[in-house]
């Protein structure tokens, strides 16, 4: 879904698809979907399966945004502080890859 | 429809022996569980009362609310597969057995049978005992599933198999649990490789039940906090702690319940790795003479 791979009100496999691939309790699969009903990232058509969202993308988006900083770069920055990669380097790699992409 | 078991009281003694002791426990129908115990806990015997293969020295079996000890009509839609594998007499050749199998089995599937037999190339024509070792669990788990019984048990029908034919039959027997839903129990030792099949599972230890949960709820009650000695000594106390370990200045201690999502935090700002626990792991100090006390 983030990568849009899945677009909105698209449909998901059942859970009959997914257990077998994961090799795993369809029971699991049926929570699992339930929780992102729950959070919206879900919608149940009856008698039909389940679908993706419109505001699923934006949402995970804006939640893996909000993440970012914790998930990513405060363990990038203790890791280079932990082997001694100075911060100014890091900075300079950033931009110079940001440079290369705009360009 | 799917049936349901109701152990109540449950006890099984041999001689002097107490091999179950005051087990109740409910199984809702058409679930997949797990029975694990430690080897000599009671899990062959359990599954022998609940298939009507032992009578109970007290306490009640049911399925689907019916007693099962010499009641052929529960008897017939209940299916235990042994180890041992069950399916026939050593001197059988696999077809015959097969043949026999298809007049015991009210719900016997046998274009499956079939092709599972061929799927796992079982030779027809061997007698059971000479199929070699790597092969002879394969007939039991193909007439436990073909057999397509409302109660299904499986009690260590994994044993001998390898790897690939392991993932083969664990494939073979969700899909088929999906299309034809049934009450399974599987017993086993191969806890974190089986244990994603399960939706429930069961532990008992000396007969004796342990506890009784949902597989993942289980597996969520545990963890593992890692970090400096003192402050994972600081986190965990006035917590169960099933194990302990230390490298250096750097401990790790395995815990059990309570933990919440505010918990999880205070681990993390107090600098804590708080990682998964295998539910083998989980499985393993929760079986020790000392597990679950501390």
């Amino acid at each position: 879904m983030v990568s849009g791979a899945l677009g909105g009100d698209e449909q998901v496999m059942s859970t009959n698809q997914y257990a077998a691939y994961y090799r795993i309790n369809p029971a699991t699969v049926a929570k699992a979907f339930q929780q992102l009903v729950e959070e919206q990232v879900l919608y149940k058509k009856r008698g039909i399966g389940m679908f993706v969202s419109p505001t699923a993308r934006d949402a995970l988006r804006t939640q893996r945004r909000e993440r970012f900083f914790s998930d990513v770069v405060d363990p990038m920055v203790a890791e280079a502080k932990a082997v001694g990669v100075p911060i100014d380097e890091i900075v300079a790699r950033i931009r110079q890859l940001d440079g290369r992409k705009g360009r | 429809m799917t049936l349901d078991i109701e152990v109540t009281g449950l006890q099984l003694r041999y001689g002097d022996v107490t091999a179950l002791d005051d087990l109740t426990f409910r199984l809702a129908g058409g679930r997949i569980y797990g029975l694990l115990g430690r080897n000599g806990s009671g899990k062959t015997s359990l599954l022998s009362v609940v298939a009507g293969f032992r009578k109970a020295s007290a306490g009640t079996v049911l399925v689907a609310g019916q007693p099962v000890f010499e009641n052929p009509r529960v008897t017939r839609r209940v299916c235990l597969i042994r180890e041992t594998g069950d399916t026939g007499d050593k001197d059988d050749r696999v077809g015959d057995a097969l043949h026999t199998a298809a007049h015991l089995r009210p719900g016997w599937d046998g274009d499956y049978a079939d092709a599972l037999v061929d799927r796992f190339e079982i030779p027809r024509r061997t007698k059971l005992g000479e199929l070699s070792l790597g092969q002879r669990s394969a007939p039991g788990m193909i007439f436990g599933l073909a057999a397509r019984a409302p109660v299904t048990l499986f009690d260590e029908s994994h044993l001998g198999m390898d790897a690939p034919s392991r993932a083969a039959f664990s494939d073979e027997l969700l899909s088929d649990f999906m299309a034809h839903p049934r009450t399974m129990i599987i017993s086993t030792h191969l806890i974190d490789e089986l244990s994603p099949l399960f939706e429930e599972v069961v532990i008992i230890d000396n007969g004796r039940l342990l506890l009784q949960d949902e597989t993942d709820v289980l597996r969520a009650r545990g963890a593992d906090v890692t970090g400096p000695a003192e402050a994972v000594d600081r986190f965990v106390a006035g917590r169960t702690v099933l194990r302990e370990r230390q490298l250096g200045r750097t401990k790790s201690a395995m815990v059990y319940g309570g933990l919440d999502e505010q918990h999880r935090r205070q681990a993390r700002d107090a600098g804590l790795d708080l990682g998964p626990v295998a539910l083998q792991d989980l499985f393993v100090h929760l079986t020790q003479p000392s597990g679950g006390q501390g």
